[in-house]
């Protein structure tokens, strides 16, 4: 699981008030290469919530993201931290935990389960 | 300008819908314009299309599964007399530059519905004398390609409509299929197969459809094995995709053959994201939208495979209620899924895209018709937000078939929007209601046919698909 979808998920449990960002508890990490492509990027820097990015960039053992998105979307050494945060990190496995009620939505091979059990929906 | 397009004569509907889809994608601003030869119907292979340069040709033949090829046109005619006529008035200027003696060509003759023999071939390019030809003549890879298309009078056949007059035609080739494509995609080959996974060429026109293109994000909400995807991804797309069912979507059939495997197989980049989670109780976070370039899938129709949500099917009915698992039962629970109408599916797919697709971003997807005796109108499923503009229909059985749907969206997701289009699905299902009588499509389309209608009245009984037409036609 990469940053680019940990940041569009929430904890759907039923009554959740504080559903978003989803803490990452992270086990196992790895890095895979993807090709850098600006218009995508550009596209994605949009719709990211910084700061969750930020934080889960960290929580995968990342620190190089500015606390604040550079106004100059052209400053090449920016976009690259970007790509590497968005897309390079992988979440083998670990967990992604509900900062309300603690609710864990499990991430196993890369794949985070987000359904819900019976009584939560 | 006019171009000679000639297509395959494979998936008839869904021919002329690609070229428009393409070529918006590679910069037509205006809707096209078609044109049919002389005496031929729209089922021909010949068709003429407006296009603004040959550039845009050129890229929509290579990218093109249906088209077989591109030409400008220099001359056409119903014997070779006509078509000397017609060449000799095309405008030196535009024929001189492909003539020059520093260039290279070659002349090749194709005929629909018969075979030449290499003789009658030779006689034909032989009767060209009148094009003064001064380059050399190359084989392999000449600088320009010209071909001789014949294709004669033929009467109606299996419900083909008749061509009434032979037709000739004398192109200049600006473009031509990549037709390699198929072949090395095709599903036989493929490392990681499901039950429903799309067939290459299908998915290769829905992304077609979907103009999936490098820099843009494409999702399947119902990705299963990712047979869609790898056809976005070989476009160039970033892809994502969630199910419900996790076994598909995790594990596969092994480390080395799951949906990973399927694009590392053909070198593309994986997807962002596999994701297992519920349509119909999605986790997005609520400011997120308008981030889905395209949102390309093919939804279970009921049929072969049906559509799950969250919910016990007891729980779903109030007979049983919301249970709590056990603590120490929690983390491998599978949780219980119940029954989830093709109508609902469809209602939270297009709420999905909606929301989710960027301004002018398509939604690409199947649906199932029953075919009907008397032809009546089929309705689709319909959105606010969204405009129809391609319907394409592949014939499964003489029963049903499914149509490829594209929508363009329009007009941004709102509140507002959204209680206009909860009443459209509310009309929608009240219209599907003959469908819940019958138990649904799955038993309309698995039903025993009535041996009255086979046995004693032949007159009343009508094949409403004409014989030509089968599910790759």
């Amino acid at each position: 699981m990469r940053l680019i979808v940990h940041n569009m998920l929430t904890c759907n449990v039923k009554g959740v008030v504080n559903k978003f960002p989803l803490k990452i508890v992270a086990e196992k990490v790895v890095k895979k290469e993807v090709d850098f492509n600006l218009d995508f990027l550009w596209h994605m820097l949009a719709k990211i919530e910084w700061k969750a990015l930020v934080d889960g960039a960290r929580s995968l053992g990342y620190s190089e993201l500015p606390d604040h998105a550079e106004a100059l979307e052209s400053n090449e050494s920016f976009l690259k931290k970007f790509h590497h945060a968005l897309l390079e990190l992988h979440l083998e496995e670990g967990s992604l935990v509900c900062k309300e009620t603690g609710r864990k939505f499990p991430v196993k091979k890369g794949v985070p389960n987000m359904l819900l059990h019976e009584d939560e929906v | 300008m006019w171009f000679l397009c000639v297509f395959y004569h494979r998936l008839l509907d869904f021919r002329k819908p690609e070229v428009e889809a393409l070529a918006e994608l590679f910069g037509e601003d205006e809707s096209i314009q078609w044109r049919l030869p002389e005496h031929h119907h729209n089922d021909t292979p010949f068709h003429f299309v407006q296009l603004s340069s040959e550039d845009i040709a050129q890229n929509i033949a290579k990218r093109s599964i249906l088209v077989k090829g591109m030409y400008e046109l220099w001359g056409q005619g119903a014997s070779y007399e006509e078509l000397k006529h017609s060449i000799e008035t095309f405008p030196d200027s535009r024929k001189l530059p492909f003539l020059s003696s520093d260039s290279t060509f070659r002349i090749s003759v194709e005929t629909f519905g018969k075979a030449l023999t290499f003789d009658e071939q030779r006689e034909r390019i032989n009767s060209l004398t009148y094009i003064p030809f001064q380059g050399k003549v190359s084989l392999k890879n000449p600088d320009h390609n010209f071909f001789i298309m014949e294709m004669d009078e033929s009467e109606e056949n299996n419900g083909l409509q008749p061509i009434l007059q032979r037709r000739i035609f004398f192109g200049r080739e600006v473009g031509f299929a990549d037709r390699k494509l198929l072949p090395t995609f095709q599903l036989k080959s493929r490392n990681y197969l499901g039950p429903t996974a799309m067939d290459a060429e299908m998915a290769f026109l829905m992304a077609n459809q979907a103009k999936a293109a490098s820099g843009k994000l494409v999702y399947d909400p119902f990705v299963g094995t990712g047979s869609i995807l790898v056809s976005a991804a070989r476009f160039g797309s970033m892809t994502m995709g969630a199910d419900i069912d996790i076994r598909v979507v995790r594990d596969g059939r092994g480390p080395d053959c799951n949906v990973w495997s399927n694009f590392k197989q053909y070198g593309l980049p994986t997807p962002v994201a596999l994701l297992r989670m519920d349509n119909n109780l999605p986790p997005w976070r609520s400011g997120l939208k308008e981030i889905f370039d395209a949102i390309i899938c093919d939804p279970p129709y009921g049929v072969r495979a049906g559509g799950r949500k969250s919910g016990g099917r007891k729980i779903l009915r109030g007979t049983v209620d919301p249970y709590t698992v056990p603590e120490d039962k929690r983390t491998d629970h599978i949780p219980s899924t119940g029954a989830y109408s093709l109508v609902e599916c469809v209602h939270d797919l297009l709420h999905l895209a909606a929301r989710m697709l960027v301004m002018k971003g398509r939604l690409v997807f199947f649906f199932p018709v029953l075919r009907d005796e008397n032809g009546s109108e089929v309705k689709f499923p319909e959105h606010p937000c969204f405009k129809l503009v391609a319907v394409s229909e592949q014939i499964l059985s003489s029963r049903y078939s499914r149509v490829l749907l594209t929508m363009v969206k329009v007009e941004p997701y709102s509140e507002v929007i959204e209680e206009a289009a909860r009443l459209m699905h509310l009309e929608f299902r009240e219209n599907h209601l003959k469908w819940l009588e019958e138990g649904n499509i799955h038993s309309s389309v698995f039903k025993p046919s009535d041996s009255s209608e086979s046995h004693t009245d032949t007159k009343s009984f009508k094949d409403p698909k004409p014989k030509y037409r089968g599910k790759y036609v």
